[in-house]
């Protein structure tokens, strides 16, 4: 009945759940997916024509955003394929402001005509909602870039690789888990393509051709015996890559405990899937982990998400000042904290910085959806709260002069606002291997891959499971555990970091669809990170008998 | 022209089954108008309205199907998609699982879905519900942030076995969070209808500024297991977790609906038996359309009868696999309740907690459904059947199989507004003992 047509997925989730995912277009044939798309020079003449329109109705400041929206999800289970969704999704949002006031019209009419009256729209709704307004909006300053223009670094474009390629390749995942023990096995891959242009009354004319792309598989036991069963999802990440993610490199796999094998820059989908399904057959019959404390040794596709939710989050400006109370929430780290310039957020190892421009992450852009550059800055500096997310109409309340490029909209449709770019962890500067860091543990557990996460609507009590656990004891992995999951506080849990490996165990994690906002919009970001250790973690079983 | 009738759609529909040239087809068209106003910090943050309508058609050959979909409906553009849907079908690979079309059932009456109060929404409305919120708040120096969101919509599916079903449809759901200004109170509460004539934003407003101010100072308890009065959306969030029972996966022994040694747990009892959870499309309060999305007549159906497993659902493909009757997915949940209100049942209990929802549910152990959380936005101590003081918030670990297990009392149904997730359901308050709370949270 929405606007947004919902695909469902039976089973690719945790096993016994739906995952749906939203589409955000119309189906088209794949040929369409490569097809090009209007030229430079008339989205820039489109654009000029809202430019020139707002201004003679008293706008302000205007920015337009004519969008191409694709993506390709590819679904399947076993032998079969589900599902193939190819999408396209094309407009022009345009947003203004009038009368101190922002208002935002969107139209997929293409045209001269369709634009200018959005524009109008968008300029009435402005100035109908100045009424409400008590403040007028402030916007820190921000240069016209001029024509200009930025592409994801790509070496393969997905969109362009034949889909019996990439399905063949999902099936064979499928088959090499069932050769291996797997009951079931369910993979996915997401691909998504945006062809954003870009204008403002800054003088900014912006060209940007985003990818992104996600291979992913739950692989599943059951014992019909006991009744249980087991499931272990792919060790891939979400990242803003072309097809090349897909090609094995040996160099981009670093050795795991007991035979697993973690990813960096390139994936081995095949090899993964095998590893999944052996580990899938040992949780069946893995011991229950005794609640207490223990030192976690958490790898990055693990922490990324604990980075995710716990710094990522609590530190957007909008939640922070009230914006989101009614759903996301508010923050613990409030401004006083930030303004104190000694707020212990971790111990004197964590470094936390925001990256727009980190190579190969979901949020690297040239420039974000309001046309300031993408950069790099800190959030956290030897364990101190230092600074937030904050995009151009709220960074002068934190006394900043300067947007830190944080916004987005997850379509033309829908109006940009503020999104947390890549938030990651600096590594280590001592050598220190993850092989190492287990070596150095009494007791503890090793945590790989995301899991079961919540936390609370301030940011300071969160819980979150894994994928796959082990049993570090005296140094040395003893075995899998079922059960898992650590309960803390945001800062009891940075503060309990007590090393972090170096440079060559960094890698990135990546969420692909983080939901924000009422009406709710999704974005991709990627969290970097090296394995860490976090000293004397409360853990609980969650095991249950009913 | 968002909103078409019967007879326009099917007109429309048509023509378009009337240009196929493939083993069959199957068309739905959709259209949706929908408005909204967000408010944070005492001010209007964001307002708008959307409007769609658009034609998707699957046209098939044996096994391989395809789609496309349009949102223009001259002739040349309906024909346009027929040929491009007929095209990708031939393309796509074979899917063992597709299924044909189905011929027109008998659906068991008029839909009860549609309010025209709700069809009539106008900005001014929504400012309005925005500012009898807003200003209350104000004056009690407390800030307040909440979404209201309408939607008038129908939905038509025709296809070549003759089958052709209408419907529409209204919905406005709105929710409140109140802050007290001084950072240590928060209140929400929310109403949602198909008739917003039924709906009373300015008493949900009042609700959550009592709680924001009750709650102001909270103390902390120790975390445990304690005897809990769940308000009915805090019930439904956790209820509705419960209700995705799908044949297929509880057959392939991966979901808590397999039954060890093999086969499901249709027939067993799993919960307490006061439990009796339903779906009904004519329900007065809850209305759904007499459809499922494939055109499958929806019928009142029970899900769990007296705390045993009475159906679980079976899509076609799995139904045919099994050889039984396709079970659709119901379009709303009803849950008997008794006849306490919340004060009967907080003044019933020596010791225990009042929830008002719960928030960021997420799945801990698909195997005993076991569910993490916490309280949110108005949560107190019960002692010797009164509300004593306000408690911070505490973080569960639960599962809804062993929370109906350990049902004290129902309390009255109520058309509920969850935290996450719409189940359109009319469920009710319940007590519930030895529910686990695991840790503390500091958040207000």
């Amino acid at each position: 009945m929405k606007r947004r047509d919902f695909v469902q997925l039976t089973g690719a989730g945790i096993a016994g759940s739906i995952l749906s995912f939203p589409t955000f277009g119309n189906p088209v044939s794949v040929d369409k997916l490569v097809e090009p798309f209007l030229s430079v020079a008339a989205k820039k003449q489109l654009a000029d024509v809202a430019l020139n329109t707002a201004k003679l109705l008293g706008a302000t400041y205007t920015d337009v955003r004519i969008g191409r929206y694709l993506n390709q999800f590819i679904s399947t289970r076993e032998n079969k394929v589900q599902n193939i969704v190819n999408t396209e999704s094309f407009g022009v949002g345009i947003r203004v402001i009038a009368n101190g006031t922002w208002g935002f019209a969107a139209t997929n009419a293409v045209t001269n005509e369709g634009v200018k009256m959005a524009t109008e729209q968008a300029v009435r709704i402005a100035k109908a909602n100045s009424k409400y307004q008590k403040e007028p909006v402030v916007l820190a300053p921000n240069e016209g870039h001029g024509e200009v223009s930025w592409n994801t670094p790509l070496q393969k474009n997905s969109l362009e690789v034949p889909v019996a390629e990439k399905v063949d390749l999902l099936l064979r995942a499928n088959s090499e888990a069932l050769k291996n023990g797997a009951s079931f096995a369910n993979s996915n891959l997401f691909q998504v393509n945006e062809q954003k242009y870009f204008a403002s009354t800054d003088g900014s004319y912006i060209d940007q051709d985003i990818h992104r792309i996600w291979p992913t598989f739950t692989v599943s036991v059951t014992d019909r015996a006991s009744g249980k069963f087991k499931s272990r999802a792919a060790m891939s990440a979400p990242m803003g890559m072309g097809y090349e993610y897909m090609i094995p490199k040996p160099e981009d796999k670093l050795p795991g405990p007991s035979g697993m094998v973690l990813y960096r820059n390139s994936y081995d989908i095949i090899e993964d899937a095998a590893i999944a399904a052996r580990q899938a057959k040992e949780m069946i019959s893995a011991k229950s982990v005794e609640p207490g404390k223990y030192d976690l040794v958490l790898e990055p596709n693990h922490l990324g998400l604990t980075i995710h939710e716990s710094v990522g989050h609590p530190l957007e400006l909008d939640r922070i000042l009230g914006y989101e109370a009614n759903y996301a929430g508010t923050s613990f780290a409030t401004l006083d904290k930030l303004k104190s310039g000694t707020f212990n957020y971790g111990s004197k190892q964590v470094n936390i910085f925001a990256d727009k421009t980190q190579a190969g992450s979901l949020g690297a852009v040239g420039y974000d959806d309001e046309g300031v550059k993408a950069k790099r800055w800190d959030l956290i500096k030897a364990g101190i709260f230092v600074n937030v997310e904050a995009i151009r109409d709220q960074v002068h309340i934190v006394g900043q002069k300067e947007s830190h490029g944080c916004c987005y909209a997850q379509s033309w449709s829908d109006v940009q606002f503020q999104r947390m770019p890549n938030v990651s962890l600096a590594p280590g500067q001592e050598p220190y291997s993850s092989a190492q860091m287990i070596k150095d543990v009494e007791k503890g557990i090793y945590i790989a891959g995301r899991g079961s996460y919540s936390i609370d609507q301030q940011r300071y009590n969160f819980q979150f499971g894994g994928t796959a656990f082990y049993e570090i004891k005296n140094g040395e992995i003893t075995g899998m555990l079922n059960d898992v999951a650590y309960q803390s506080n945001t800062q009891e849990f940075w503060n309990s970091c007590a090393k972090i490996c170096d440079e060559k165990d960094y890698r990135l994690f990546g969420s692909f669809f983080d939901g924000k906002g009422q009406p709710s919009q999704i974005s991709a970001v990627s969290h970097g990170s090296s394995t860490s250790r976090f000293n004397g973690v409360n853990v609980i079983n969650t095991g249950r008998t009913i | 022209m968002a909103i078409l009738t019967k007879d326009e759609a099917e007109q429309i529909l048509k023509k378009v089954i009337g240009f196929s040239k493939a083993d069959g087809i199957q068309a739905s068209l959709n259209g949706n108008d929908g408005g909204n106003i967000r408010y944070a910090r005492n001010s209007v943050s964001t307002s708008g309205e959307d409007s769609n309508v658009s034609l998707a058609v699957q046209s098939y050959y044996g096994k391989k199907s395809g789609t496309a979909t349009i949102n223009e409906f001259d002739d040349a553009s309906l024909e346009k998609v027929v040929r491009r849907a007929e095209e990708l079908a031939q393309l796509a690979p074979e899917n063992p699982e597709f299924m044909e079309p189905i011929p027109q059932p008998t659906y068991g009456g008029e839909s009860k879905t549609w309010a025209e109060a709700t069809a009539k929404i106008s900005p001014e409305f929504r400012a309005k519900v925005a500012a009898d919120s807003i200003n209350p708040a104000a004056a009690k120096n407390i800030t307040a942030a909440g979404f209201l969101d309408d939607n008038r919509g129908f939905n038509a599916l025709m296809n070549s076995k003759g089958l052709y079903a209408y419907n529409k449809a209204t919905s406005a759901n709105f929710t409140v969070t109140m802050r007290t200004n001084d950072g240590t109170g928060s209140g929400w509460a929310g109403s949602t209808a198909a008739d917003v004539s039924k709906m009373n934003p300015s008493l949900a407003s009042k609700t959550a500024i009592d709680k924001a101010l009750m709650s102001r100072n909270a103390k902390a308890l120790e975390p445990g297991k304690y005897t809990v009065v769940l308000e009915s959306s805090a019930a439904a969030d956790l209820v509705r977790l419960m209700l995705n029972m799908n044949a297929r996966q509880a057959d392939e022994g991966r979901s808590f609906y397999a039954k060890k040694g093999g086969g499901t747990k249709l027939g067993e009892k799993i919960v307490d038996e006061r439990v009796n959870i339903y779906t009904d499309p004519w329900h007065d309060e809850v209305p759904a359309s007499p459809w499922a999305n494939d055109g499958q007549a929806r019928k009142r159906m029970d899900l769990i009868k007296n705390g045993t497993v009475a159906n679980l659902f079976y899509d076609r493909y799995w139904a045919s696999h099994k050889n039984v009757a396709p079970v659709p997915f119901g379009g709303n949940t009803i849950m008997e309740g008794g006849t306490a209100s919340i004060e009967d049942m907080i003044k019933d209990t020596k010791r225990g907690v009042l929830v008002t929802r719960f928030w960021y549910i997420r799945p801990v152990d698909p195997q005993t459904l076991l569910y993490t959380g916490l309280t949110r936005d108005g949560t107190f101590f019960i002692e010797n059947g009164k509300i004593k003081h306000p408690i911070k918030n505490f973080r569960f670990n639960e599962s809804p199989i062993i929370m109906l297990n350990n049902l004290e009392t129902l309390g009255k149904q109520e058309r509920v507004v969850t935290s996450e997730g719409n189940p359109n359901g009319f469920i009710p308050s319940m007590k519930i003992r030895d529910f686990t709370f695991s840790s503390l949270s500091d958040a207000v």
